[in-house]
């Protein structure tokens, strides 16, 4: 009977203990924010565009934090999608734009001649990146620019256009070599497709 | 001899080495142009120091380093410059970069170049710094800048030196044939980098398949004082690797992600170690480097000293280049190397070997299988990676997990592409993993980028939103108070606050409005009956008060506003509120008349507006006249420039009358008698003008000169009258003694006399002007107490008189008080004089009229009290006497106030001006056309046998002397009456 009793208390004891330690540590080690919304933060492309319908990629974070479809970023392509999935585990679902490829970057330009210097673009610029003052020329600085598209529609002129970012040697790569496991023996020697490949090996 | 490790993994493949390494070096021919690209080396691309057509010489240099990894360009040969801009260069993109093209003049013309003679006694860094601006760059493959390397000793502890010779990738012949016949360049060139590192001991690696090289090397290193280890590895792909020959020479593993100077080694290419040598002894920039061209395509597999940017096609033709059986052209190793399809990509400083392969000897790659996981790769890997799982990321994108798997350590020899059975390209999996990965830090480095930018921005809209709301808020508060402030300074002056009649205004209209809503609201209730009527009657009449207030309030400010318009009258106000006025009313009379035509209704109401308005609109008429006649009033006599430019205007107007009226008179044309009237009229505005001026600055001096001053001026006067007299009685003497100075003397006392007139005048006009300093005012006061002083005299007199009647015995004192009494009022009476004396001669013109006004008051009553005198003496009553009395006495005040009248005027007189000469002359003649117009009236009474012509003559009489009087006064103030004077005036 005693025994039971003393097994009890211990046990009462030792539940009051770690519910203390339990309850001190929510309080000591509390996390302000939340930090899947920094995890999600860091996987957007930060173009602050707007085009998922948030004013910017963090609050885009949050509502995905909250439930949002992770599909709605154009300018992070398909590849931010899955990786938002495979963030927050869930189903990858195809990207919600009109050409659904992979996003092609550019950054704006400004016709120069043609600006009549209405300061409405540097306005709209999400990240500042164009320069300029009233009845000033303005200009963009290519490398701040994040190409969001933004600066397009404010512009009285449509002096702005969007210029995909040529290929230099320093930012050129290796292609994905194409896959070549559907030919069967009959095909090879057949065809441009496959008879040249860069690597000799 | 230092034992030899080994390296895991590695392959063998067929070594082709044979084919090329038979003949010795030859120089290539000199090509027609040279195609120099800007970035043959790791780093940022040189920058050019030629214009397109400068012409330069073999050496010279043609593009400086920028930047810390960077390596200058020199001209390989002699020849014009053509072109600098884009051309294809050696890439596996196959794009093009900016080249700097040289048209060659075929004549190698050396710029002036000689080697260091002592390269030990330049410092390092001077070393090292030659050795960059030499353009050598590592000539292994990577083409790392070599100075930067050289640089590793400054912080690095570098104990090891090694020598890559191993040259492990099968066809290339170029470092064999290089240590063959150049091995002493070699050495020297070891020399200089052991000097530079100062290494303790220094290891060449080199693969036993080049036995002459070997030989050749332990030949020349024999003769050296250097610690020089020859060592002779297996041939094994790939042991040239730089981390796998460290491996194999010290059995050192360079860790991951590290440099082979963190383990205290450094590599360096034989051709590196042949140029240093070259640019360090000889002068020789790097220009040229020994290239293997081979292949089944070519005719001739050997090697030559190419210059650098030597396009490919020169170097195939030169090695008789079957071009039908050509298939694949590749740029370096068979291994490592890229297929380039364009022949016309220049030779760089990295380009050991070219192979023009025929089909035959380079198939194309077998289409690719699955990874069957057989392993063969992971067996082979120099870099012991696990390459089948990396395959398996690459190709799933999962590059998180292949950096995990170490996928940068892979160097990208082939070896696991070679042993594959599936024929899977796993090394161009890694390569497009490697580019993807870096492409991805970019892009998220830039996405950081942007989002801070981002969030600073939005921080800094809101610290703007911030701010504005607090000047908002500033602005309003001030407002705010300016309010109370304002409403506190309309407290504080309720009535007096003319300052601001409309805000009264609205206050009334607003009040009126409340009244209108509560009457609406009481009368209603009224109506209804509601139970709440004393409570609304008394809101009702509380508004009532309240409109009535405001509307009182409004009434005292515009009361004021107008009363303040009249001391420093708004005349524009005034004009437009007068404006407006008959604006209202002519719309009033306008509608007024079209209701009469129409004959409707209202008509009266109508009416009554229009009067009202009449009389509002003549009331702001008045106001504004008043208004503008009052500055007139208050216009100060002493704006003596004015008045002078007045003056002068008038004198200028005047000549131009009197001019054209000689004219006239002259020609004998035009109305004379209209020029002469013209002239008269410049006349007399010249003269009231002048004295209107005059009379200001006499003013104004006597207002700014002090009595005082008349002293000195007298003085002078006095002065001047004695030298006259003198003079005069000098000038008399001399003439009696018949001198013949008397003349001259005379013309002197003349002279004298003039100035002692001025002197004179100047004396007399300064006392003349000073006199007004006693105040005309005084005289008011000094009479009342005269008057005071008689009355008192007067009464005295009488109670005295009483006294004595009456035998009373204090008729003697009260005779003495009388006496007393007398005396001050005489006092009195000589101050009053006096005053009015010294005051008659300028007394304002002004006081005439009141003086005239008492004088002919007294006049008045002194006829009355004479007619009711006699009246009462032909009615023979008692009081007669008594009336007589006051007859008497009246008209001893009628002839003081006449009197005082006739010294005012005289003195008065000579300073009236002559404008007012006019108005007496009106007077003159209007007592004049009385005085005929009552003659004629009294002649014909007279006629008539009237019996009232009698007092007609007496009245005739009496306005004849007026008329004299007004004669008087006008001839007095200087005005002419004409001799003839009509008959009318006369009675016969």
């Amino acid at each position: 009977m005693s025994a039971v009793v003393i097994a009890i208390l211990v046990l009462a004891v030792l539940a009051l203990l770690f519910g203390l330690l339990l309850g001190y540590a929510s309080v000591r080690f509390k996390v302000e924010g939340n930090p899947i919304v920094d995890q999600i933060d860091g996987l957007l492309p930060q173009t602050q565009c707007g085009q998922c319908g948030h004013p910017g990629c963090r609050p885009y974070a949050e509502a995905i934090a909250n439930g949002e479809a992770i599909n709605k970023c154009p300018p992070g392509g398909q590849s931010t999608v899955d990786a938002l999935a495979d963030l927050l585990d869930v189903e990858s679902v195809p990207l919600d734009a009109e050409d659904a490829g992979e996003p092609v970057r550019a950054v704006a330009y400004i016709r120069e001649d043609e600006c009549i210097g209405c300061t409405k673009c540097i306005q709209a610029c999400p990240v500042d990146a164009i320069l300029g003052a009233a009845k000033q020329m303005h200009t963009v600085i290519i490398s701040e620019c994040t190409g969001c598209d933004l600066c397009v529609e404010p512009c009285p002129v449509d002096c702005i256009d969007m210029v995909p970012i040529e290929t230099t040697l320093n930012t050129w790569k290796w292609d994905m070599p194409k896959p070549g496991v559907e030919l069967i023996a009959t095909d090879r020697g057949r065809g441009e497709a496959f008879t040249d490949k860069g690597e000799a090996a | 001899m230092s034992s030899v490790h080994s390296f895991h993994g590695g392959i063998h493949p067929p070594e082709n080495k044979r084919q090329s390494n038979g003949a010795p070096i030859q120089a290539a021919p000199i090509p027609a142009k040279l195609v120099l690209p800007l970035s043959q080396h790791i780093g940022a691309p040189a920058e050019p120091l030629v214009k397109v057509g400068d012409r330069v010489l073999k050496g010279q240099v043609i593009a400086e380093p920028i930047g810390r990894i960077s390596v200058s360009l020199h001209a390989p040969t002699s020849g014009t410059i053509s072109m600098i801009g884009p051309q294809p260069v050696p890439h596996a993109s196959g794009m093009e970069a900016n080249c700097i093209v040289i048209e060659t003049d075929g004549q190698d013309e050396w710029i002036e170049h000689s080697g260091l003679e002592d390269y030990k006694s330049l410092s390092k860094q001077e070393l090292i710094g030659y050795i960059r601006n030499y353009g050598i760059a590592g000539m292994g493959g990577a083409g790392f800048p070599t100075d930067v390397k050289l640089h590793l000793g400054d912080d690095h502890i570098v104990n090891t030196l090694i020598i890559n010779a191993a040259e492990c990738e099968p066809y290339i012949t170029a470092d064999d044939l290089l240590i063959r016949e150049r091995s002493d360049q070699i050495l020297g060139g070891i020399e200089v980098i052991a000097h530079l590192l100062n290494p303790s001991h220094i290891l060449i690696g080199i693969e036993d398949n080049k036995p002459q090289a070997i030989r050749a090397l332990e030949d020349t290193v024999r003769g050296s004082r250097l610690n020089i280890d020859v060592v002779v590895v297996p041939t094994k792909y790939p042991s040239g690797g730089e981390k796998q020959l460290i491996k194999l020479l010290t059995g050192v593993e360079v860790p991951s992600g590290r440099i082979p100077a963190d383990v205290g080694i450094v590599c360096q290419n034989v051709g590196t170690a042949s140029a240093i040598f070259r640019a360090v002894h000889q002068g020789e920039p790097l220009i040229s480097r020994v290239v293997t061209i081979t292949g089944d395509a070519v005719n001739q597999r050997h090697n030559l000293e190419v210059l650098i940017g030597t396009q490919y096609s020169e170097l195939l033709d030169a090695s008789s280049v079957r071009r039908d059986d050509l298939y694949r052209l590749v740029m370096g190793g068979p291994m490592m190397g890229f297929t380039m399809n364009n022949e016309a990509i220049p030779v760089v400083k990295t380009t050991n070997c070219i192979i023009a392969a025929t089909h035959e000897e380079m198939p194309p790659a077998p289409p690719a299988m699955n990874c069957i996981r057989c392993g063969m790769c992971e067996q082979v890997c120099p870099a012991e990676l696990l390459p089948q799982q990396l395959h398996w990321f690459a190709k799933g994108k999962e590059y998180e997990k292949a950096k995990h798997h170490n996928l940068f350590d892979c160097i990208e020899c082939g070896a696991c592409s070679y042993v594959c059975p599936s024929n899977i390209p796993l090394v161009q999996y890694y390569r497009n993993a490697k580019a993807e990965i870096r492409q991805e830090e970019v892009e998220k480095q830039k996405a950081e980028y942007a989002r801070q930018r981002f969030e600073a921005r939005q921080a800094r809209l809101e610290q703007e939103k911030i701010e504005k709301e607090l000047r908002r808020k500033a602005r309003a508060e001030q407002a705010a108070k300016a309010q109370a402030s304002k409403k506190d300074s309309v407290a504080a002056k309720p009535a007096a606050s003319t300052d601001d009649p409309k805000a009264l205004k609205t206050a009334a209209a607003v009040a009126r409005t409340k009244l209108k809503k509560a009457q609406k609201a009481f009368e209603q209730a009224k109506d209804a009956s509601a139970d709440n009527l004393p409570e609304l009657e008394a809101a009702f009449k509380a508004a009532e008060q309240k409109a009535n207030d405001a509307q009182t309030k409004l009434e005292n400010a515009e009361k004021g506003v107008t009363s303040a318009a009249s001391g420093a009258p708004d005349i524009k106000a005034l004009k437009t509120a007068a404006a407006v006025a008959r604006t209202k009313l002519k719309k009033a009379q306008t509608a007024l008349k079209s209701a009469e035509e129409k004959g409707q209704d209202g008509i009266e109401a109508l009416r009554e507006t229009v009067k009202t308005l009449d009389a509002k609109s003549e009331a702001a008429q008045k106001a504004y006249d008043d208004a503008q006649s009052a500055p007139a009033q208050v216009e100060p006599v002493v704006d003596i420039k004015q008045l002078k430019t007045a003056a002068a205007v008038a004198r200028t107007k005047l000549k131009q009358a009197e001019k054209a009226l000689a004219k006239a008179q002259e020609s004998g044309e035009g109305d004379i008698a209209e020029l002469e009237a013209k002239v008269k009229e410049q006349q007399a505005k010249v003269e009231s003008t002048q004295q209107a001026f005059e009379a200001a600055e006499s003013g104004g001096t006597a207002a700014a000169t002090p009595i005082v001053d008349l002293a000195p001026l007298k003085e002078e006067m006095e002065k001047a009258l004695a030298k006259v007299e003198k003079a005069d009685a000098a000038a008399k003497n001399a003439e009696e003694k018949g001198l013949p100075a008397a003349e001259k003397m005379k013309a002197g006392v003349e002279k004298l006399r003039g100035k002692y007139e001025e002197a004179k005048q100047a004396y007399e006009s300064a006392q003349q002007s000073s006199a007004p300093s006693a105040p005309a005012i005084d005289l008011a006061p000094l009479k009342e107490d005269m008057d005071k002083a008689l009355a008192k005299v007067e009464k005295a007199e009488a109670a005295a008189k009483n006294a004595e009647e009456k035998g009373l015995p204090a008729a003697e004192k009260m005779k003495a008080g009388v006496e007393k009494l007398r005396g001050k009022y005489e006092e009195a009476k000589q101050a009053y004089e006096a005053a009015q004396h010294s005051s008659a001669s300028n007394a304002p013109v002004v006081d005439l009229a009141p003086l005239k006004e008492d004088m002919e008051k007294a006049l008045a009553k002194v006829e009355k009290a004479d007619a009711a005198a006699k009246n009462a003496e032909e009615k023979g009553l008692p009081t007669a006497e008594k009336m007589k009395a006051g007859v008497e006495k009246l008209r001893g005040k009628y002839e003081e106030a006449k009197q005082a009248y006739d010294a005012a005027l005289n003195a008065s007189a000579p300073t009236v001006p002559a404008a007012n000469l006019d108005a007496l002359k009106a007077d003159m003649d209007s007592a004049r056309s009385k005085v005929e117009k009552a003659a004629a009236a009294a002649k014909n009474a007279e006629e008539k046998g009237l019996p009232t012509a009698e007092k007609m003559k007496a009245g005739v009489e009496k306005l004849r002397g007026k008329y004299e009087e007004a004669k008087q006064a006008y001839v007095a103030a200087g005005g002419t009456v004409e001799a003839a004077q009509p008959d009318t005036l006369t009675i016969d």
